[in-house]
C-alpha cells in the first residue's frame, strides 16, 4: 500500500469515527433536551400539589375572602365568579362556533370559507390581553361599568377559534358515506348536518368545547379589564336578597352577570403579589384548584379524542 | 321541454317551496355566522384603532420611536411606548434563542427517533406545558424559579459576559436579589413557547416524505446527517413558521411575564435589569389608568401588539402552508 493510500485510509477511518461520534452525540442531545423541557412541568406540578395541598381545606371552598390580617376564609367569590364567567363564555362561543364550523367543513374552498379559516387562525393568535382591550372598548365602555358579562364575552372570543377548528376537524372525520346516505334518503342538508353529522362527531366536538373551556378558565389578562374582581361576590346572597325583594328570576340572573365578579386566576394574581404570607398561601391553594381543573379536563379530553378518532379512522 | 319546465318551476317557486327543505335558511344562517366571525376579527383591529385615536393624534409616531430618555408620565399626560416595545422585543428574541434548539430537538426526537410506545405520552407531556395557566407559571416563577435558578444564572452571567466589551452592555448586573428581571421573563417565556415550537416543527418533520430519508441513508448518511443535512433544509420554511408562531405567543404573553419581569421603566438595555413589556404595562396600569389619554396610550400599545401578531401569524401560516403544499399527499407518512 502506498503511503498516500495509507493516509487516505486512515483519514477515512477517523472520519468515520468522527461521524459516528457526532451522530451519537447529537441524537442523545435531542433526547436530553426533551427530558430537560419536561423538568419544569414536573417541577411546577409537584410544587403546586405540595404547597397548595398544605393550604387547602373545606373553608377554602365555602367562605368568602376575609379582610387582610384575619386568617382563614376562602375564595368562594372567585370560584363562583369563574363558574359564571366560563359559563357565559361557553354560551356565547359554542353556538356560533359550531355553525361557523359547519360552513368551514362543508365549503372549505369558497372565498368565504378561505377567509373564515384564515380569520380563525388570526383570532387564535391574538394575545388575550388585546382581546381584553377589545371587550373593554366594546362592552365595558358602552355599559358604563365592569361586569361578568364583559368577561364572558372576552373569554368567548378566546374560545371561539378553538371551537371552530376542533369542530371542523371532527366533522371532516365523519365518513362521507354517512352524509351521502342521508342525502340519498332525501334528507335536506340542514337535517343531515344536525341529525347525522353532528351526532356522529359529537363526542369529539364536546371534547373540543372542554379543551377551549379549560384554556379560557385559566385566562387572566382579559379579565383584568372586564370583570375587574369583586371579593364580595356571592351568588347565594344575591339570590336571597332578590327573593326577599320579590324580584323575578330574570332580574336576579341579570344582576349576577351585570356586576364586577371575581375569578380564580384573578385572585391568584392579586394574592401572589401581596406581602402577606396568608394571602400567598391562599394563592398556592388557588393555583392547585386551577391547575387540577385545567389538567384533568385537558388530559381526559385528549384521551377521549384519541380513542374517538382512532375508532372513526379504523 | 320537460326539463326546462321543471327548472323554471323550482326557480320561481312560491315562498313555502323556497323554504321547503329548509336548506336556504340553513345556508343563510351558517353564512351569516361565518361572516360574523370574520367581522369580529376585523372589528378587534378597528375598535383598537378608533379607541387609540387620542394617543395617536397627541403623540404621532414619536409614541413608538426609540428614545434614550423615555417618558411615561400619567401625571403630566406624557407617554412614550419605547421601553415596552424594547422590553417585549428583547425578552421575546432571547426566549426564541433559547427555545428554538430545545423545541427543535424535541421535534426531532418525537418525529424521528422516539420509540413508538413513548411517542404519544411524550407528545402529551410536552403539550401539557402549554396547558398550565399563565398565572400558575408566574406564581411558580416568583417563589421558586426566580430565586433558585434565575438569580444564580444572572449573577454568573453578570460576572462573566458582563465583563466582555460591547456584548457586556446586555449583561450588566447586578441582577436584583429576587431575580425579577428581563432574563427571568425570557426564561419563563422559553418554557412557555417550547410546546408551540416543538409541536409545529414535529408536524413539519412528519410531513416530509419518507423517500427523502431513504435516499439520504442509501447514500450512506448517518441518522444525524440525514436530519441535519436533508430533513431540516427540506422543512426549513415550516420550522421558520414554527419559530414565528412561538414568537407570536411570546410577544402576547402577559401574566407570567408581568409577575417576573420586575415592572420598571428605567433599566437600560441589560437583560439582568428589571423591565416592562407591552402586555405587562397594559395588565398593570389599565384598570387604574388615570386619564383618557393614559387609557388611549395603553390601547395604542395593544393596537401595536395586535398588528405585530397579525403580521407574524400571516407569515407563519403562509410558511407552514407552503411546506404542506409542496409535499405530495400520497407519499406523506
Amino acid at each position: 500500500m502506498s503511503h498516500f493510500a495509507e493516509l487516505m485510509d486512515r483519514n477515512r477511518v477517523s472520519r468515520g469515527r468522527q461521524r459516528k461520534v457526532a451522530n451519537a452525540t447529537m441524537l442523545s442531545l435531542t433526547g436530553l433536551v426533551t427530558a430537560l423541557a419536561l423538568i419544569p412541568l414536573f417541577w411546577i406540578i409537584g410544587y403546586v400539589l405540595i404547597r397548595g395541598g398544605k393550604n387547602i381545606n373545606l373553608d377554602f371552598f365555602i367562605h368568602l375572602p376575609r379582610p387582610l390580617g384575619m386568617t382563614g376564609g376562602g375564595v368562594l367569590s372567585a370560584i363562583e365568579g369563574t363558574l359564571v364567567v366560563t359559563f357565559l363564555a361557553a354560551l356565547f362561543a359554542i353556538p356560533p362556533g359550531v355553525l361557523a364550523a359547519f360552513y368551514a367543513a362543508r365549503y372549505p374552498n369558497t372565498p368565504l370559507g378561505v377567509v373564515l379559516r384564515f380569520s380563525t387562525d388570526v383570532l387564535s393568535g391574538v394575545p388575550s390581553i388585546v382581546v381584553g382591550l377589545f371587550a373593554y372598548s366594546a362592552i365595558v365602555v358602552p355599559m358604563g361599568h365592569y361586569s361578568g358579562l364583559a368577561g364572558g364575552a372576552a373569554l368567548a372570543v378566546i374560545m371561539l377559534p378553538t371551537i371552530i377548528r376542533t369542530t371542523e376537524e371532527m366533522l371532516k372525520l365523519v365518513p362521507a358515506t354517512l352524509r351521502e346516505a342521508s342525502l340519498g334518503l332525501g334528507a335536506p342538508e340542514w337535517k343531515t348536518s344536525l341529525s347525522v353529522l353532528f351526532p356522529a362527531a359529537s363526542s369529539g366536538i364536546v371534547t373540543g368545547f372542554l379543551l377551549a373551556l379549560a384554556r379560557a378558565a385559566g385566562e387572566t389578562a382579559p379579565l383584568l379589564m372586564t370583570t375587574l374582581g369583586n371579593e364580595r361576590f356571592d351568588i347565594g346572597q344575591i339570590f336571597r336578597a332578590g327573593v326577599q325583594g320579590h324580584k323575578s328570576v330574570f332580574t336576579i340572573l341579570w344582576s349576577i352577570v351585570n356586576q364586577p365578579v371575581d375569578s380564580l386566576p384573578l385572585a391568584l394574581w392579586k394574592y401572589a403579589q401581596q406581602p402577606y404570607p396568608e394571602r400567598v398561601q391562599q394563592a398556592w391553594a388557588v393555583a392547585l384548584v386551577l391547575m387540577l381543573f385545567v389538567l384533568i379536563v385537558n388530559i381526559s379530553a385528549r384521551v377521549w379524542i384519541q380513542n374517538r378518532s382512532r375508532r372513526m379512522k379504523g | 321541454m320537460q326539463k326546462s319546465k321543471f327548472s323554471s318551476r323550482s326557480r320561481s317557486g312560491s315562498l313555502p317551496r323556497l323554504f321547503q327543505h329548509g336548506d336556504r335558511p340553513w345556508r343563510g344562517v351558517i353564512i351569516l355566522i361565518s361572516g360574523l366571525v370574520i367581522i369580529l376579527m376585523l372589528s378587534i383591529g378597528g375598535m383598537l384603532w378608533v379607541k387609540s385615536g387620542g394617543a395617536r393624534s397627541a403623540f404621532g409616531w414619536s409614541f413608538l420611536a426609540p428614545t434614550a430618555n423615555p417618558n411615561w408620565d400619567p401625571v403630566n399626560n406624557n407617554f412614550q411606548a419605547w421601553p415596552f416595545l424594547f422590553g417585549t422585543l428583547l425578552t421575546s428574541l432571547f426566549a426564541i434563542l433559547f427555545a428554538l434548539p430545545i423545541g427543535l430537538g424535541i421535534a426531532i426526537f418525537l418525529a424521528e427517533l422516539c420509540p413508538a410506545w413513548l411517542r404519544t405520552p411524550l407528545t402529551w407531556l410536552v403539550e401539557l406545558l402549554a396547558a398550565i395557566p399563565s398565572v400558575v407559571y408566574g406564581l411558580w416563577g416568583i417563589f421558586i424559579f426566580l430565586p433558585q435558578v434565575v438569580a444564580p444564572i444572572g449573577a454568573f452571567l453578570g460576572d462573566t459576559l458582563g465583563k466582555v466589551p460591547l456584548l457586556g452592555s446586555l449583561f450588566t448586573g447586578p441582577i436584583p436579589a429576587s431575580g425579577a428581571s428581563r432574563l427571568a421573563a425570557s426564561l419563563v417565556l422559553t418554557i412557555m413557547i417550547i410546546p408551540t415550537i416543538a409541536a409545529v416543527s414535529r408536524d413539519v418533520f412528519l410531513a416530509i416524505p419518507g423517500s427523502q430519508r431513504e435516499a439520504a441513508k442509501a447514500l450512506g448518511a448517518t441518522e444525524w446527517e440525514t436530519i441535519w443535512q436533508v430533513l431540516i433544509p427540506y422543512g426549513r420554511s415550516g420550522i421558520l413558521g414554527a419559530v414565528i408562531l412561538g414568537l407570536g405567543r411570546a410577544l402576547g404573553e402577559t401574566m407570567a411575564v408581568t409577575m417576573v419581569i420586575g415592572n420598571s421603566i428605567q433599566g437600560g438595555v441589560s437583560l439582568l435589569q428589571p423591565g416592562y413589556t407591552m402586555a405587562s404595562i397594559i395588565a398593570n396600569e389599565f384598570a387604574e389608568a388615570v386619564s383618557g389619554l393614559h387609557t388611549d396610550s395603553l390601547i395604542e400599545i395593544g393596537l401595536v401588539l395586535f398588528i405585530i401578531t397579525l403580521l407574524l401569524n400571516i407569515v407563519a401560516r403562509f410558511l407552514v402552508w407552503q411546506v404542506a403544499r409542496q409535499t405530495p399527499q400520497e407519499v406523506r407518512v
